[in-house]
Parts: C-alpha cells; structure tokens; sequence
C-alpha cells in the first residue's frame, strides 16, 4: 500500500529524465533528408569569373566538401579560422556556395580574412540553398565521388566536427590522402 | 493570440499590396494561406512561414506562391519542402512507425486511465458492499442486539 505513494514520484522522476535529456540537445539542429540521396543537381557562376560555371556534375569522382556562406553570416566568421586551417591540409576539395549575398562583399571578404575555398560559386536568390535545404548559413555538405550527401552539418564548423564526423567519413568514401 | 492575427493580417495587408504583380485568384490565395500556415518556417521553428519574417520563411512564401501558380498541387508543394526540410517543416507531422507514438500516444493514455478507473470504481462498490446471504445478517443482529443488552 505504501508503495502506492511513490509512484507519481516514478512518473515524475522518468519526465525530469525525459526533459533532462532534452536540454542536451540542439533544436537547431534538424536532420536532414538529403543524407544519404544524391545531392540536388545545380549549375552556377563562379565568383571569380562569372562568366564560367560549376555543376554538380564537375564534381563527380571526388570526395568534396559544399560550405555555405555570406558576407553577412556572423557563423561563418566564426567558422572562418577553422576552414582556413582545413584547407591547408588539403585533404578534400573545398568548394565555397556564397548564399545570397552581393559578389563585392563576398570578395572583399575573401581578400580580407582569406580564402579557404578551391573555388566559389555565387548563388544570389538562394535557390540551390533551398534545393539543399539550407535554412541557416553556415552550413557543410560531405558529397562522394557519386555525388551522394554523406553528412550534413549545421552551423560554424569545429575542429572537433571535423575529426570525429568528416575525417571518418571522408577515409571511409575513400578520399583521403 | 493577438500577435497570430496580427501576423496575419500583416501578410493579407502584404498580398494587397502585392495583389496587381501576381495572378492568384481567390481559391488560389485561400491555398497560399492555408499552405504557408502549415509550413514551419526554419529559423524561428515556433512560427509558420506564414507568421515568419525571417529571410527564410519570405523565400519558402515566394516558393509556394509561384508553385501555386505554376498549377502545383498542395502535395506536391508539400512534398517538395519535405525533400529538402524533413517531415520538421511539416506542423502536422505524417502518420509512420516512428509518429506512431505521438499519433495514437494520447488515445492510449487516455484508453488506460479510463480502464483503470472503471476497475478501480467497481473494486470501490464491491467492497462498500459486502454481500451477506440471510445467515450471516441475522447472526450480525444478534451480535448488535446482544451487545446493547449488556
């Protein structure tokens, strides 16, 4: 009969674990459904030389890494060092997407901090952010030499995200050098 | 509350505005609305795309717009923002194994609470009722009367 008493203390202790729980973690952080499915195809000017273009098809039989940024992105200055510092170890190919952003800021923005990319498409009205569905710069896509998504990450890049998610997963698709 | 429809009438004020660019009728614009109040716009995660004036949710509005427009269905719209955003996108989460729980979660609590109410009334009559067959009600009088007459 005693026990009767304790249990909604029970209840009340698995709904603080429950709640416990979810304190840990991001709601920033929403999975997507592109990992694992081809990336979305696209074709888009590149920032040093408008009149030439890259598409996801140039990219095909190698590992490469899409990084989403603007000018105006405070996570991306974040971020910055960290790619800086990613790309000198040339392990992958880094290819840039400035999202809606004006090409005079983006470039002075490159001169300025340094330029992390192999090269940079421009993408002004945001729609191959939205077939990617990016919904808050910075954002990274890990894509095979098939052109599948392995890995998505959400927000400025660490150097930890770097080791324990793209390194891995980059030796497993075969990439690394 | 107040700040919902104030939202709203923020953006039917916004589609006036915008009424002679666009060639939506009625029904299609009662679409636009409805779809974009169903839409969780990203960034802000408690505000439909609708009510959002995020960057974001101003582009996923032009998307349905001109999705409309093209003749798209609203699944078709739909199913286009769950491609690139997840079911997340969706405020009415789709019925499958992993919704399972939050779907029919509620009914079965309620189901239970219910049954164990029912079991806990009837065990509660049973026991403020005894029954006694005529033996054992005349041997309890003679107990009652006994005990006065002492």
């Amino acid at each position: 009969m005693k026990a009767k008493f304790l249990i909604p203390l029970g209840i009340f202790i698995v709904l603080v674990g429950f709640l416990g729980y979810g304190l840990t973690l991001n709601p920033r952080e929403i999975p997507s459904p592109l990992v694992g499915k081809p990336a979305p195809a696209f074709s888009a000017p590149r920032l040093d030389d408008p009149a030439r273009s890259l598409a996801l098809a140039d990219m095909r039989g190698k590992v490469w890494l899409l990084n989403v940024w603007a000018s105006w992105c405070t996570g991306c200055a974040e971020e910055h060092d960290t790619l800086m510092q990613f790309s000198r170890r040339r392990a992958l190919p880094i290819i840039g997407l400035d999202y809606k952003d004006a090409p005079a800021d983006a470039e002075k923005w490159l001169r300025q901090r340094g330029n992390p990319y192999d090269l940079t498409i421009v993408d002004p009205k945001g729609q191959i952010g939205l077939d990617y569905g990016v919904y808050g710069v910075p954002e990274t896509f890990l894509i095979d030499a098939q052109g599948v998504v392995l890995h998505k990450h959400i927000g400025p890049l660490t150097p930890q995200a770097i080791e324990s998610k793209i390194m891995p997963l980059l030796a497993q698709a075969g990439g690394a050098k | 509350m107040t700040c919902r429809i104030a939202a709203k009438l923020l953006l039917l004020a916004g589609m006036l505005c915008a009424a002679p660019a666009m060639a939506m009728d009625a029904a299609q614009e009662a679409r636009f609305l409805t779809l974009s109040e169903h839409l969780r716009c990203l960034v802000c995660q408690n505000q439909s795309i609708a009510e959002s004036n995020a960057d974001l949710a101003r582009d996923l509005r032009d998307q349905v717009r001109t999705q409309i427009e093209a003749g798209r269905s609203d699944d078709e719209i739909a199913s286009y923002m769950v491609a690139r955003y997840g079911d997340f996108v969706l405020y009415k989460p789709p019925v499958k194994p992993l919704t399972w729980a939050l779907w029919f979660g509620p009914a079965l609590l309620f189901a239970g609470g219910l049954a164990a109410l029912a079991l806990r009334l009837a065990r509660r009559r049973k026991e403020s009722a005894p029954d006694l067959d005529v033996a054992a009600r005349e041997r309890a009088q003679k107990l009652l009367e006994s005990g006065r007459s002492q």
